[in-house]
């Protein structure tokens, strides 16, 4: 018995715009302030109308450009009807059979290394409702409501059910929060619901006869991490493989529901049944006659393409290929977002070794700006100070390790007020006697003196024993500071072949 | 347009969270049945040729520049409700929360 999982994402996005999708309150997280960013838009008063946020419209074909969906040169709102105390107008408005994009693409990455292509369905946009707080005591006190989040712009978008793991949903949704953190579409902060995640979950069982059966669809809401996606499908997964084998019970089995929908619950690490699904034709989805249809044409799709960034997954191609990075180094530095890349490019351009300029990014400054918890704008040390640093590792006039000592002294100057610069390092490089001989005169000159005191360890490098070298180095390195072990070894065996 | 029967006056009821009293279920279905009725007569129109009107108006493209204006004070934004604390709109306890 072959069991396969088969999972769509219906993943919603939060908006990064100033303003509400259809009025000019301020989109912002706040619930902390309940009910201080509505308006009669967002309350639903009589007489008041929406009006589309031109901003959210464009971020909005950004995103389905980037999923490689097909663009609709005519879209439309329509009123998705249903009655809950989170939606004041009794409608959300939203999208139903003319999204403005459809039929894209996302190549999720995968541990075995070929991409696996996970196909759009559509991508439409809508606005988002309220937030209601029940009352947990069980006394069955009054639930409150904060209409905050009313008309925030939220993008919908469905995958095809064309994953095949829990782990494969988590790839994919990793991969998309990356495509709009980088896009700067969405701040994706999950703590925060801008990414929320449905996912609906069956299994195709094939039995022994060759026959494949499917299981009922389950659609698991409420997903708000990465770890519950992965999480619930699994278990979902397995609870579906027990249920089968106790009921038998198939999709389209009369007793079968089409579909049903069970909530996450986190802390059990459970899926737990609720209500039963409204049927779509419930919704009595109409188009919305305060919205006016929206045309795109090709030269404003051109414009918008025009000012498109590199997309995440092709940037991540290229800097692999063009600093001979490994796919590790450059995943690494594409997954910190496009200020992160550009600082990184910045730095491997200049100091002309893209290698070198990746250890550094991904390590000594990535390390400091999660200690220090700053953005790469509050950073102390520009691309341009660190690429100065590193040329001259690069150059071979510091060590690596050298380099470290600038690097952390750059920092502890600019705690105590001394910015960084260019200078700076200069200073530190001579206050701390840090620099290699600038000709290889004075190293070489030492070496030889110890080669000539040493004809024992001589003779065994000479007949190929090469550790032999080590106490010599060690005798260089304690008269030369700060020199590198690697090329103190060099240069005593090139000595040593030489006389 | 098949007759509207008693069943489905019930479940837009349900749908819009209305108590119907069995007695008035015959008269909304004759009610909401005439209205029904009265507009199937457009179905007398050949439409064939005809592409689907998404709006009754042909205007297009009506957008507003993505700036901030200022919202209601929340004393305002709660004024209407039936019942509120001052800080959040109060509504009875949802049992079956999706």
């Amino acid at each position: 018995m072959k069991v396969t999982t088969i999972v769509g994402l219906e993943v919603h996005v939060q908006l990064l715009t100033r303003t509400k999708i259809f009025c000019g309150c301020v989109n912002r997280f706040n619930p902390n302030a309940p009910n201080t960013q509505t308006c009669p838009v967002c309350l639903g008063l009589p007489g008041s109308l929406p009006v589309m946020n031109e901003e959210a419209f464009r971020l909005s074909l950004i995103t389905a450009m980037s999923l490689n969906c097909e663009l609709a040169s005519f879209t439309k709102w329509d009123r998705k009807q249903y009655y809950y105390p989170d939606l004041p107008k009794a409608y959300q408005i939203s999208q139903y059979d003319l999204p403005f994009s459809h039929d894209g693409w996302l190549d999720v990455s995968t541990d075995e290394g070929e991409p696996r292509r996970i196909r759009i369905n559509r991508a439409h946009l809508e606005e988002d409702a309220g937030k209601n707080t029940h009352d947990e005591s069980g006394r069955g006190g009054d639930s409150h409501v904060d209409l905050n989040r009313c008309g925030t712009p939220l993008l919908e978008i469905v995958s095809e059910p064309d994953i095949r793991s829990a782990a494969e949903a988590k790839a994919y949704l990793e991969d998309l929060h990356l495509l709009l953190t980088y896009l700067g579409v969405s701040d994706c902060n999950m703590q925060e619901g801008s990414l929320r995640c449905d996912a609906n979950v069956n299994l195709h069982i094939e039995q022994d006869d060759g026959e494949t059966i499917a299981t009922p669809i389950v659609e698991v809401k409420n997903l708000n991490s990465f770890r519950g996606v992965e999480a619930s499908i699994a278990y979902e997964a397995e609870r579906q493989q027990n249920e089968f084998a106790e009921t038998g019970l198939k999709i389209g089995d009369p007793g079968a529901p089409a579909k049903t929908t069970r909530g996450w619950n986190a802390e059990r690490g459970v899926t737990i049944a609720q209500r039963i699904k409204e049927e779509a034709s419930d919704y009595r989805y109409f188009p919305d006659p305060d919205l006016m249809p929206v045309t795109v044409s090709e030269e404003q799709l051109a414009d918008v393409r025009s000012g498109l960034c590199e997309f995440p997954a092709v940037r991540r191609a290229r800097i692999e290929e063009d600093y001979g990075l490994s796919k590790y180094d450059a995943s690494v530095v594409i997954n910190q977002g496009q200020d992160f890349a550009d600082y990184f490019e910045a730095v491997a351009q200049v100091c002309g070794d893209g290698k070198q300029a990746a250890n550094w990014v991904t390590q000594n400054v990535l390390r400091e700006l999660n200690e220090r918890r700053v953005a790469l704008d509050e950073f102390p040390i520009s691309a341009g100070i660190l690429a100065a640093l590193l040329q001259q590792i690069v150059g071979g006039q510091l060590t690596v390790k050298s380099g470290r000592e600038v690097f952390d002294e750059l920092l502890s100057g600019h705690d105590e007020g001394t910015p960084p610069s260019e200078d700076r390092i200069t200073e530190i490089v001579e206050d701390k006697g840090l620099a290699m001989p600038s000709d290889t005169g004075e190293l070489d000159a030492l070496i030889d003196a110890t080669i000539a005191a040493h004809e024992k360890a001589v003779d065994d490098i000479r007949n190929g024993k090469l550790q032999a070298a080590g106490p010599l180095i060690g005798k260089v390195m304690r008269q030369l500071k700060g020199s590198d072990p690697q090329a103190v070894r060099q240069r005593i065996i090139e000595r040593i072949q030489q006389t | 347009m098949s007759e509207l029967t008693a069943d489905d006056v019930k479940k837009v009821a349900s749908l819009a969270r209305l108590t119907l009293a069995e007695g008035d279920v015959a008269r909304y279905q004759e009610q909401l049945g005439n209205v029904l009725n009265y507009v199937d007569r457009l179905d007398e129109v050949d439409t064939t040729d005809v592409e689907p009107m998404a709006h009754a108006i042909e205007t297009v493209n009506v957008f507003r520049q993505d700036e901030p204006r200022d919202s209601l004070d929340r004393e305002q934004a709660l004024a209407n409700a039936p019942q509120t604390d001052g800080t959040y709109f109060l509504v009875p306890a949802i049992l079956d929360e999706g």
